[in-house]
């Protein structure tokens, strides 16, 4: 046993002298020290990256067998479904794993406008989240193409016709985009060029700069403490713990609750009900036929009710360009002292509520067919969905913040 | 942090259960992934045995039929050739009784076929896979030739019953196939002897 | 937390009511059983002796039903294929897709993953309100498709349906004829049950043929999350353990 440990110790020695390890393993774990008050909301980030390793490990397993193109590219998904040993469990583990990717993403973003992630010194780090966020809806989009189904077809035709409204260069820009008069062979080669190869590789290098930010500012807390101001004679946070081991336990137990979750609807209901898999993507695309309801995914759903919402085509697409565009100036028009939801005052809360509940019913109405109604809803929750960046300049000042302890408060 | 209560024992036990589950877990998570490498269902269906009509082959003649991909090579030898085989010099080849080969228990033997008439031999160099050229006439290669496989890429040679001469690159005899006489006009390639239809 | 978690599974339950909602006439749910294997067994031989002359599952190799469905090769290749098919083939049809189309005006599509996108009740219903309309081509009309242009193949089973109207006036006098029920004309050669026992059996087999891995995937993720408990289990006393440092 000693002289294993003594061989290894000198393989690690050997290495170290050649490539920064220990050092490195000491940066960003061992001596990484991290708030010790991390509630449940902090296990999203962690979980993000889980899947997006699964979307990589499964998704270049499905390349393995699927066929990009317009005559095969369906039987080729089914070929994977049936033909291909265990084929089913990895293509059920990538398609789930997509909306799961979108329900983490969305809950580490929920943390950030509760406990103000984004505010100083942590702008940087939530700039390079929001283009790690435009990039995995670009490669969701892309992805959804593939099974070469209706809604696959459809809904490829009806966001790339989106650049069509843009003045001037619309039409040559879409017809650019899909290298063809209509989605087609063409269109389905390159989305899976970009899906496999562009799209990931930018999503990682994105992935790993979001992280190198975080961890040379310093993670934030419920309590939005900077606890590098109080520091121990060692020079160590008082308020900090060492990522690993507390963080790397921690972090595992809420992956297996994780990957509990993830089974149950890889197993159970890989369709969920309609929300994962549509049923009209089981029909092969046809370019002749539209579906009778065409729905984005659940994941755009709200971008999707806002362009729908304006009557102006133009208009609706800047509008849904803005309503993600907005996120990035988060930073600089959250004008409040405090960071943390728990001392900020009654204006914030409202306001943060408000948001929630539109972004929530901006997602549902944009899976309905619209009605005059729904229409007007729409417009009323795109308003307080907008309302909510707009005014916060004003409302985030003049709010009733309480004072911020020295300390993180719980445990 | 105070290190005064840590229950060191406890905790490494707890930490390597931990691992172990873990990795337990990670590796039957791994077999799907593994197994997947396996040949589809669409390549078995491909690679399903076939049935070859061998009415019109003339003796001395070769047909190449593809089964699983591969050529597989149906001779018919003249009795000639059959002579040639029973009298050979096994001091010549490798593994004159095929006791290093791949073929079926039923083509272990000298002219490595059930019907002396008929070899069936799966095409492909035991050396690195290239499909030999069929050389039947005798001094064709060089003096002593007496027909049989000459493989084009590393020089191997094989005689009219697929075995491998000595002081050549390929290290074994030619693989034979399973297969099966339906009737005395038709062969089932990838069927044993034993399995009906 | 709690909140946290009740206002998660409030949302999850609010998508899928969403998701179950739907319009058009009242439909019969059906229940399909894929671990009744006999029934499966006898859907397939319903699909292969009034389906597949004209609908191919070109995604459905005999094989895989021979091993699925507990046949042996031998039964499968007497009872349910044509004799020129192999075990590994899928399940093509014999007809040309060009005089399908002369003779349907479509050609019938591929029932692979039709209960995938149709979903069973969809079928069942479809398979169950065929009625005498004289108006079309194929002397029928159906009260899910209308209009379809597939003929009631299992017409002699079911025998053929009437469809029994009712007409209501508006508040402004105009007069709205609907159909209220079908009712049997002409009796089939089985009765109204054994009839939808054989569309049942009929339409678990194409739940069946949409996705082969449903028969194992239920109970493989039962052990798989049966495992990963175990690992929780674990992983929260390490956890448990190691943050007894912080205080």
């Amino acid at each position: 046993m000693n002289a294993v440990v003594k061989q290894l110790t000198g393989l690690r020695d050997w290495v170290d002298d050649r490539f920064p390890l220990v050092k490195l393993w000491n940066e960003h774990m061992g001596q990484y020290y991290a708030p010790k008050n991390f509630n449940f909301w902090y296990y999203f980030g962690v979980l993000s990256i889980v899947v997006l390793a699964l979307q990589i490990v499964t998704g270049i397993w499905l390349t393995m067998n699927y066929k990009p193109d317009a005559e095969l590219a369906f039987a080729s998904v089914e070929y994977i479904m049936r033909d291909v040993e265990w084929g089913w469990l990895i293509r059920y583990m990538h398609s789930t794993g997509a909306s799961a990717f979108f329900i983490v993403v969305y809950l580490h973003m929920f943390r950030a406008l509760l406990y103000g992630s984004y505010k100083k010194p942590r702008e940087l780090i939530w700039i390079l989240g929001m283009f790690t966020y435009l990039a995995l809806m670009a490669e969701a989009f892309l992805g959804y193409l593939l099974p070469w189904g209706q809604m696959s077809f459809w809904g490829a035709q009806v966001i790339i016709s989106l650049f069509g409204a843009i003045p001037f260069v619309g039409d040559t820009l879409s017809l650019w985009i899909r290298g063809d008069f209509v989605v087609s062979d063409v269109t389905l080669n390159r989305f899976f060029s970009l899906h496999v190869i562009a799209m990931p590789l930018a999503i990682v290098g994105l992935v790993f700069l979001h992280i190198i930010a975080l961890h040379e500012v310093g993670s934030n807390n419920p309590d939005g403490v900077e606890i590098k101001k109080k520091k121990g004679p060692d020079g160590v946070p008082l308020d900090g713990i060492p990522f690993h081991p507390y963080y790397s336990v921690k972090d595992t137990v809420g992956v297996i609750v994780f990957l509990i979750l993830f089974a149950a609807v890889v197993f159970f209901a890989p369709e969920f009900g309609g929300w994962f898999l549509e049923a009209n993507n089981f029909i092969p695309a046809n370019p002749l036929v539209t579906p009778e309801h065409i729905v984005p995914l659940w994941y755009f759903t709200p971008f999707y009710a806002i362009l729908r919402a304006v009557p102006d085509k133009l208009i609706g697409v800047l509008l849904m360009g803005a309503a993600t565009m907005i996120f990035f100036l988060l930073p600089w028009l959250d004008r409040s002292p405090v960071k943390s939801i728990r001392y900020r005052g009654p204006l914030f809360k409202t306001a943060l509520w408000l948001f929630v509940i539109s972004f929530i019913a901006l997602g549902y109405l944009g899976t309905q067919t619209p009605t005059p109604q729904m229409t007007w809803m729409a417009r009323g929750f795109s308003a307080i969905y907008f309302g909510f960046f707009l005014l916060m300049p004003f409302y985030s000042k003049i709010d009733k913040t309480k004072p911020v302890p020295d300390r993180v408060t719980d445990k | 942090m105070s290190d005064n209560a840590v229950d060191v024992d406890r905790r490494r036990f707890l930490t390597g259960t931990t691992a172990v589950i873990g990795g337990i877990g990670a590796a039957i998570a791994a077999v799907p992934f593994i197994a997947s490498f396996q040949p589809s269902a669409k390549a078995k269906a491909i690679g399903a045995p076939v049935e070859v009509d061998i009415g019109k082959l003339e003796p001395g003649q070769r047909i190449t039929q593809k089964w699983r991909g591969q050529p597989v090579w149906i001779v018919r030898r003249t009795s000639e050739m059959v002579d040639t085989l029973k009298n050979f010099d096994g001091g010549l080849l490798r593994d004159p009784s095929s006791n290093e080969s791949v073929q079926p228990e039923y083509a272990a033997n000298a002219w490595r076929s059930t019907k002396e008439e008929y070899l069936i031999l799966v095409g492909l160099c035991t050396h690195l896979g290239c499909s030999p050229s069929f050389v039947p006439e005798p001094g064709a290669v060089d003096e002593t030739w007496v027909g049989g496989f000459f493989c084009p890429c590393h020089g191997s040679k094989f005689d009219l019953a697929g075995r491998a001469y000595s002081g050549y690159p390929a290290p074994t005899n030619m693989t034979v196939p399973p297969y099966r006489f339906a009737s005395d006009t038709r062969v089932v390639i990838g069927e044993d002897e034993g399995d009906a239809s | 937390m709690s909140r946290l978690f009740t206002f998660l599974l409030a949302m999850l339950c609010f998508e899928l009511a969403l998701a179950a909602g739907g319009h058009g006439p009242a439909m019969q749910p059906v229940k399909i059983d894929l671990s009744d294997k006999l029934s499966l067994q006898r859907g397939a031989q319903v699909f292969v002796n009034y389906c597949v002359s004209c609908h191919s599952a070109s995604f459905m190799r005999y094989n895989r039903i021979a091993a699925d469905l507990d046949l042996s090769e031998e039964s499968v290749q007497t009872n349910l294929m044509f004799t020129t098919d192999k075990i590994g083939d899928a399940m093509e049809v014999a007809m040309r897709p060009s005089d399908a189309e002369s003779w349907f005006g479509a050609p019938p599509p591929d029932l692979s993953v039709v209960a995938r996108s149709r979903g069973p009740d969809w079928l069942y219903n479809f398979l169950i309100t065929f009625y005498v309309d004289e108006n079309k081509p194929t002397g029928v009309n159906n009260l899910f498709f209308k209009d379809t242009a597939m003929p009631h193949v299992l017409w002699e089973l079911q025998g053929l349906q009437r469809a029994v109207y009712h007409t209501e006036a508006a508040d402004d006098g105009n007069e709205t004829t609907t159909i209220e029920r079908l009712e049997l004309a002409q009796r089939g050669s089985l009765t109204e049950n054994e009839y939808k026992r054989l569309v049942r059996d009929l339409v678990g087999f194409l739940v069946y043929v949409g996705e082969p891995a449903k028969l194992v995937r239920h109970r493989l993720g039962f052990w798989v999350i049966v495992f990963l408990l175990v690992f929780l289990v674990a992983a929260y006393l390490m956890k448990r353990e190691y943050w007894k440092d912080v205080h």
